[in-house]
């Protein structure tokens, strides 16, 4: 089994489509003779050649809705955006046209095509390179969204993506392209909608996606310190959600940390929050603890960056005031 | 005159006629409030949707509108009963009740919608256009907007994408010179949008869109260009006879402007000309009204008769083979369950 960087993943999956399927093109800014403004794309434009992988004009609105004119009329596009900031110029695109071709249409055309880029803060890029905007295309029925956070799900979603016959959003993290992880040889799909018990534990349910699952894992090792045994679940998939892992977990471990990067007010995070405290209203020994970043703008310096965001500590305190082993506002 | 051209006036003529009467229906029928929201009617602009669809093969060509699209969609050859059951929201309309007005499709017709966002087609006409090209299958794609959505980013970015990717694809801007209620003139830099053809280093042509021989020449002009890797923009100048929407006052206006452009109706344009060209045959052209009259009629009883679709079917066409949704909401139709519906 390779290590693989979650970059490399990317790039394995979709140089492994390109080669199965002639109707998979590539296009977005940076992607063929820079090899991608984060190299995801490296090697393909010599490989596939010019026709397939496409530099566009820094025109997001313009080169996503062709991908969905693409998609429409039989291709299946990539459409890489260099971020998911840059993607609100699109969004017209992605919520008015992609997601409601087939509806509109009342079934007769669809737009299978891939939105792509990486989503959430990184570091020292103030508030307009650093939203976390998740809930955007989660909201939206007709869409897929997934959020891969190692590198054998960021090669597995993508594969699943590319072929599947309805607009898939992926949220790829900037921090993580450089992560490297196992990533089998052998080819491999990994499913839409199905979320990974990434440890087992029976006393409080961690639950993110993306980036914060790392998070979480951090969380979990020190809650081990302190005879904690908590429950991780990577949802991998936020649109559809994978409700029955989630609920199963919590009927187990009957407490629930929320985490997502995101801001708190309608995010994902909330709605699963939501769905726990619905679901599971029953069994619950505490209210579901919700860890978001903080309702501002992403600030400029690092000290108040990291303040900003879900942390390792802010996730240990949030599972402590699950099991009563913190006040609420202590 | 040619038999051929005899031939191709008169089919010009049975395809403007059907689009009068179709909307003029239409219209009866909103204000029997069996057809609900907007609705917007192509009365006056028939000549560019019939022209332009008379030099286009639709075996390997594409058509892409905004909202006022009945007109295009019977140009296209759709059926007027898949129209109008539409309008009456029946699962037996072209797109099962789920568009309406703005949303009319056929796959088969390779009419690819109706777009209610105003400008929101170009950039995916250059798309299907861009896979045309890919695919190598000697189609070209129309696409049509009007003079509301030129201003639109949108616009201007497919209009770069397509000269830089040498895609296959005509822009019409159906000038009908109200954006709603706001006069084209009034927020527009220049009086002749074909001049914005050449910020892009394409071809731009303005041609009268109430003559409808007119717009074919330009039609098929553009078209060769197109299939030859040249997109191209047309400005085809018309008018609406109708308000913007069923709602319009049209306050905008005067009637006398509106009197006035109906003397350059574009039926008693080509009826004229047939008429000086010894092409005119009085009993035919009743016999053309006629049967526009029991097509729209017939399109009526289809969709009067038609069945309202179940409130189960309000879980399809969202999502290809077995549907996901987040949360039950409680909706009339309850929860979704496979094969429920």
């Amino acid at each position: 089994m390779a290590q693989l960087s979650y970059r490399e993943a990317l790039n394995r999956a979709l140089d492994e489509e390109m080669a199965r399927d002639e109707s998979v093109v590539l296009m977005g800014e940076e992607v063929a003779e820079y090899d991608g403004a984060y190299k995801v794309s490296r090697g393909l434009l010599g490989k596939y050649g010019p026709e397939r992988v496409l530099d566009t004009p820094i025109t997001e609105l313009g080169f996503t809705g062709l991908g969905v004119g693409a998609a429409m009329a039989g291709l299946r596009p990539v459409v890489e955006w260099m971020t998911h900031n840059f993607a609100l110029l699109a969004i017209d695109q992605v919520v008015n046209e992609a997601a409601k071709t087939r509806h509109m249409s009342g079934g007769q055309f669809s737009a299978p095509i891939v939105f792509r880029g990486p989503n959430g803060p990184a570091e020292y890029l103030s508030s307009q390179h650093s939203q976390a905007l998740a809930s955007y295309w989660a909201h939206v029925p007709g869409l897929k969204v997934v959020a891969p956070a190692f590198p054998a799900d960021a090669y597995g979603l993508l594969k699943s993506a590319i072929r599947d016959p309805d607009p898939v959003v992926i949220l790829e993290a900037e921090m993580l392209y450089g992560f490297k992880g196992e990533v089998p040889d052998e080819e491999f799909l990994t499913p839409i909608g199905k979320a990974a018990v990434l440890r087992e534990g029976g006393d409080v349910t961690l639950v993110s996606f993306g980036k914060p699952v790392h998070l979480l894992l951090g969380a979990a090792e020190e809650l081990a310190k302190l005879g904690v045994a908590a429950e991780v679940i990577d949802l991998r998939s936020v649109r559809p959600l994978d409700e029955a892992t989630l609920m199963s977990s919590v009927a187990k471990t009957k407490r629930a940390v929320v985490v997502d990067e995101s801001w708190p007010a309608a995010s994902v995070g909330s709605y699963v929050a939501h769905r726990i405290a619905t679901e599971r209203f029953d069994i619950l020994d505490a209210p579901v603890e919700f860890v978001s970043s903080e309702d501002v703008p992403m600030p400029y310096n690092h000290a108040l960056e990291l303040a900003v965001q879900p942390s390792v500590e802010k996730i240990v305190r949030a599972a402590k005031r699950a099991l009563y082993l913190e006040a609420k506002h202590g | 005159m040619s038999a051929k051209d005899k031939e191709l006036y008169w089919k010009l003529r049975e395809q403007m006629v059907l689009m009068r009467v179709f909307e003029e229906k239409a219209g009866q029928m909103y204000g029997l409030r069996k057809i609900g929201g907007f609705c917007h009617l192509y009365n006056g602009q028939e000549a560019v949707a019939a022209g332009f669809a008379s030099a286009m093969d639709f075996s390997k060509d594409y058509v892409l509108t905004g909202y006022r699209d009945h007109g295009h969609a019977l140009a296209a050859g759709m059926q007027p009963k898949a129209i109008m059951a539409e309008l009456f929201g029946k699962l037996t309309g072209c797109s099962r009740g789920k568009g309406g007005s703005m949303h009319m499709f056929d796959a088969e017709r390779h009419f690819l919608g109706g777009n209610g966002i105003v400008g929101a087609q170009i950039p995916v006409a250059t798309g299907v256009a861009f896979a045309q090209k890919y695919k190598k299958t000697g189609g070209a794609t129309v696409v049509y907007f009007g003079d509301g959505a030129i201003h639109q980013g949108a616009f201007h970015e497919a209009l770069n994408l397509a000269k830089i990717w040498s895609l296959p694809v005509v822009f019409v801007c159906e000038n009908n010179q109200w954006g709603m209620g706001t006069s084209w003139k009034r927020v527009s830099a220049v009086d002749d949008f074909s001049l914005m053809a050449s910020a892009y280093g394409i071809r731009g042509e303005l041609v009268d869109g109430m003559h409808v021989l007119k717009v074919r020449d330009a039609a098929e002009r553009a078209l060769a260009d197109a299939r030859a890797g040249k997109p191209v923009l047309i400005e085809a100048r018309t008018y609406r006879y109708k308000g913007h929407s069923m709602s319009d006052p049209q306050k905008y206006r005067t009637r006398e402007e509106v009197d006035e452009y109906k003397k350059q109706d574009p039926i008693l344009i080509l009826e004229d000309i047939m008429k000086a060209q010894g092409a005119w045959d009085e009993a035919k052209a009743a016999a053309q009204d006629a049967e526009a009259e029991r097509a729209t009629a017939e399109s009526v009883d289809f969709a009067e008769s038609s069945p309202e679709p179940a409130l189960g079917t309000l879980y399809e066409d969202v999502y290809a083979g077995e549907p996901v949704f987040m949360a039950p909401s409680g909706s009339p139709a309850g929860p979704y369950e496979p094969g429920r519906i």
